[in-house]
């Protein structure tokens, strides 16, 4: 055997130029983080601090539910290097059966099951076009965007606006999660603030863990003082969040439905056969499939969950707004795909992690909703999301080049 | 008599991990042929990038000094106006162009504001006949061998009026034909006053067409040799390359009887669907446990073909005849994931086409087709992906900082070595190599041939599909030659010969038209 030619750069670099090499490499990361803090900085002084309440963030929270679930299947099936502009009618369509089903005096927990049934319908359509009859992704949901548009105009032709009352299914989008019985003793909402603890000992556990993991092969990791500096950070927003929600009406149920959301995505992703399957694709194609990997079966599965996933976003948007109206679902294929970009996934595939299209959804849901409470014009807002979604791609472009 | 056209002083760079290269000085002379050599990873063509501009002027340590003056490249195009013109490892060529247009592009000939394409075509054909290529300028690239194309590269450097021309393995994927015309071509451009430095693994012609030899090692130059004042032999290199002597590239295997019969074809014929053309002629092989087949041929035999119908027929061509039996049982695969499940690998022809995941790293590519083996329950086992990638690196002597490693960032041997290791991982019974050690040095090789042995040997078999008639002499058992789609001839190793391979290899398939 020979000795090891290529020699490790020893780690003796300083702080400065390590903190420096992590800004150039993970530019990327940070630069959501940062466009993340602007925002909220810029609307908090031009609101005198409205944007920063304890019930504007609420709502933001609740806003942001819609897209994040929609970003997050989006996520997948950009990787995979397709694209899916059906969805905001998607959502928009399921939304109305939910409401059409409800009002036709159906149990809850009968309609939720339904018409996630019916999105993952629309997925298997589509998803059959894609990899069966080979109309690319492009096409098959920009048919799919006027088709569901147009069905979505048909059920709610009559009724005009259908309104939802059944109490159940407003909490959605509207309702907090109930307390334990001792927090009454307490002025803010005790279960909410145990979760935070919790999550926040889960990521300090985790994080420790996957450092070691790193460090046991001799990997390369951060230095002690930018890990726990990263640590510290993430610890006080986790706990600065759930403060606030403690202490108005506790953890919305969104946030719980995002999370479950999130927890088993990320998890298919980053842990199973089948995420590194799709990454595989999206890195490149043809490698994968002689490697065994069944690509139309992947395709197909990832339109079913987008379909899956853009039914809860519509059962989401209807609750949030009590109704379903022939507008639903307007531009939020834009939301769900600039999300997801900003949150890092890349213009050539391959590369994307849900975890951060999250922060995607809030980057765009918070611009959103700060221009609303400036009462910015829709048409403006229109020309600020649109050139943030071109930014966000040109950005990543350039620094994928530069690699 | 030394009279420098380029002079590299000092060059350092370093990558993430990684220096590619260290205090590198390298010197060339006004109209030499200039050899640069070393094992995969040494550095060769991060020096060439350096010098061409790929990684610009403040990236790298260093000074670099063309015909007497400091350069500070920025860009590409900063050097190919200083006359340097680099032809990289893999081929930058648009395949559905036509010829004259591919020769200038990004050099269009203009007319005011619009392309003169009848001067362009005019030109072209001047600059083809200069390097000896006689093809019309307008058919496609897509349309010519690989060997042409190499041609179209040089003569596009040509069109930009190149004094210093940057080789870097050209005739990594040539035939011995084509690759004796472009080492003539090299030549004639000396005459003309064309310097050229020309990286290869390929020894046989270093020592016949090299003025100076420089080797790197480890980023490092270990010599330049003058070639002119004396004869280099091959072993002279490869000691200063490797460190060692290596007595027999081609290791003998131990008096090893093949076994049964584990893989048989009979009749195989296969259509393009898009063309409607048969690319397979009934096609009859055999092969034995613990044997190595190779397939021989020149390039656009068929041979990558044969082995796409069998290996799950990814193109989707349509089966028109035959039978295909493994370990005598009669199979067809739909996919890949199914001849992978009957112990079949095929390790790709172009690793970065199709056989790699370039922006994965290494442990990604290597535990990818049999992820099931690292599965516990839904989870896949990092803990053990890291072990199990970290013993092939080891074994394979994969050049990378650790398994973490992006692929892409490989060395071309290293990538290879890589794309073997993943197949290995996947423990097949009949293991399928396409053009196996392309791009590989002489040391990486020797490993290579010694691992195929050691595999044979555990009773694995090998379909070895090779351009190389030396590499196919050496390490077969037996051969089969492929000509347009059908076996023109069948040899044992002992048997043939490099002059009867050549005849078959350009034998016209009998009984077949078109
Ligand atoms: N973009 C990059 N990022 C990180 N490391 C790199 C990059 N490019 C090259 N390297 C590393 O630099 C070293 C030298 O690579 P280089 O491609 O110059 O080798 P080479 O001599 O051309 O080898 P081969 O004969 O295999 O082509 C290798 O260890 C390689 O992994
Ligand atoms: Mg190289």
């Amino acid at each position: 055997m020979k000795t090891e030619r290529v020699k490790p750069m020893v780690q003796t670099e300083s702080l400065g130029s390590e903190v420096k090499a992590l800004l150039l490499g993970n530019i990327r990361d940070y630069a959501m983080y940062i466009a993340l803090v602007v925002i909220f900085v810029i609307f908090t002084v031009a609101t005198k601090g409205l944007f920063l309440s304890s019930r504007n963030l609420i709502n933001l929270v609740n806003q942001t539910g819609y897209v994040a679930v929609l970003a997050i299947g989006m996520t997948l099936i950009l990787i995979i290097k397709h694209i899916d502009l059906s969805v905001g009618f998607v959502a928009g369509f399921t939304g109305a059966i939910a409401a059409i089903l409800l009002m036709k005096g159906w149990n809850v927990w009968l309609v939720i099951p339904t018409v996630l049934a019916c999105g993952v319908l629309v997925g298997v359509y589509q998803g059959f076009l894609v990899t069966k009859i080979k109309v690319p992704a492009f096409v098959t949901t920009l048919a799919g965007m006027f088709i569901f548009r147009g069905l979505l105009s048909l059920v709610t032709a009559g009724t005009g606006t259908i309104i939802v009352r059944n109490r159940t299914f407003l909490q959605l989008s509207n309702g907090y999660i109930p307390d334990l019985p001792w927090g009454a003793h307490f002025d803010f909402h005790l279960l909410t603030l145990l979760i935070g603890i919790f999550l926040v000992v889960a990521t300090i556990y985790t994080q420790a863990k996957s450092r070691r993991t790193l460090q046991r092969y001799n990997f390369k990791t951060t230095s002690s003082v930018i890990f726990v500096t990263k640590l510290v950070s993430l610890a006080a927003l986790i706990m600065a969040t759930t403060w606030i929600m403690a202490s108005y009406r506790g953890l919305p149920w969104t946030a719980v439905i995002v999370t479950i959301v999130l927890v088993i995505y990320n998890f298919i992703l980053t842990k199973t056969r089948f995420g590194r399957h799709i990454y595989a694709i999206g890195g490149n194609t043809e490698a994968a499939e002689l490697s065994g990997i069944k690509v139309n079966q992947v395709t197909f599965l990832v339109f079913a969950s987008m379909g899956l996933l853009a039914a809860l976003a519509g059962i989401l948007y209807t609750s949030r707004l009590a109704s379903a109206t022939p507008t639903a679902g307007v531009g939020f294929e834009l939301d769900a795909i600039a999300s997801s970009y900003i949150g890092g996934v890349s213009v050539s595939g391959g590369v994307g992690r849900v975890t951060n299209t999250i922060i995607g959804a809030l980057v765009i849901m918070s611009l959103t909703n700060g221009m609303n409470l400036l009462g910015v014009d829709i048409s403006f807002q229109y020309v600020v999301k649109g050139l943030i979604f071109v930014l966000a791609v040109a950005f990543d472009v350039t620094t994928g080049n530069r690699r | 008599m030394s009279d420098y056209i380029l002079e590299m002083k000092n060059i350092t760079k370093e990558f993430p991990g990684v220096k590619a290269l260290d205090e590198v000085c390298f010197k060339v002379r006004r109209g030499e042929i200039h050899c640069l050599v070393g094992e995969n990873g040494a550095g060769k063509s991060t020096l060439m990038k350096v010098l061409s501009g790929v990684y610009p002027w403040g990236t790298y340590a260093g000074e670099i000094v063309l015909n007497g003056e400091t350069q500070q490249f920025r860009h590409i195009s900063d050097s190919e106006r200083q006359g340097i013109a680099i032809i990289y490892q893999e081929l930058a060529l648009f395949p559905e162009l036509p010829v004259y247009e591919n020769i200038f592009v990004g050099n269009e000939i203009m007319n005011g504001l619009v392309i003169n394409w009848n001067e362009t075509i005019v030109q072209a054909s001047k600059i083809l006949q200069r390097v000896g290529l006689q093809v019309d300028p307008t058919v496609k690239i897509k349309d010519l061998g690989v060997g042409q194309r190499q041609l179209v590269e040089i003569a596009k450097a040509l069109s930009k009026d190149v004094r210093l021309l940057i080789l870097d393995e050209p005739t990594a994927a040539l035939n011995e034909d084509d690759s004796t015309n472009l080492l003539n071509l090299l030549r004639e451009l000396k005459e003309q006053g064309v310097t050229s430095i020309m990286i290869s693994h390929k020894l046989k012609e270093i020592v016949s067409i090299a003025d100076t030899i420089t080797v790197l090692r480890d980023g490092r130059v270990v010599c330049s040799l003058d070639a002119q004042e004396r004869k280099i032999s091959e072993q002279e290199i490869i000691r200063h390359m490797v460190g060692r002597e290596i007595e027999n590239i081609y290791p003998k295997r131990e008096g090893l009887e093949p076994g049964e019969v584990v893989f048989e074809l009979k009749n195989w014929s296969v259509t393009d669907r898009q063309s409607r053309r048969e690319i397979l002629h009934s096609v009859n092989l055999q092969v034995r446990k613990g044997e190595i087949v190779a397939l021989a041929g020149l390039m656009g035999a068929g041979r990558t073909e044969l082995a796409l119908s069998l290996f799950g027929n990814v193109p989707g061509y349509d089966i028109t005849g035959g039978e295909m039996y493994l370990k005598g049982n009669k199979v067809q695969f739909r996919h890949p994931a199914e001849a992978i499940e009957h112990g079949m690998a095929y390790v790709t022809e172009d690793r970065k086409a199709n056989g790699l995941i370039l922006i994965q790293d290494v442990k990604f590519n290597v535990s990818l087709p049999a992820l099931h083996k690292l599965l516990h329950g839904l989870v896949v086992n990092e803990h053990e992906e890291i072990v199990m990638a970290t013993e092939y690196k080891e074994s394979l002597d994969i050049r990378a900082p650790s398994v973490q490693t992006t692929v892409g960032t490989l060395s071309g041997g290293n990538q290879q070595k890589s794309s073997l290791a993943k197949w290995l991982f996947a423990e097949p019974s009949l293991l399928i190599l396409d053009e196996p050690t392309r791009g590989i040095d002489v040391g990486a090789k020797f490993e290579i041939y010694t691992l195929m042995n050691k595999l044979v040997e555990q009773g694995m078999s090998i379909i070895m599909i090779s351009s190389e008639l030396l590499e196919v002499l050496g390490m077969s058992d037996r051969l089969y030659i492929m000509s347009e789609g059908t076996i023109t001839g069948e040899l044992t190793a002992e048997e043939a010969t490099e002059e009867q391979i050549m005849a078959m290899a350009t034998k016209i398939g009998e009984g077949v038209a078109g």
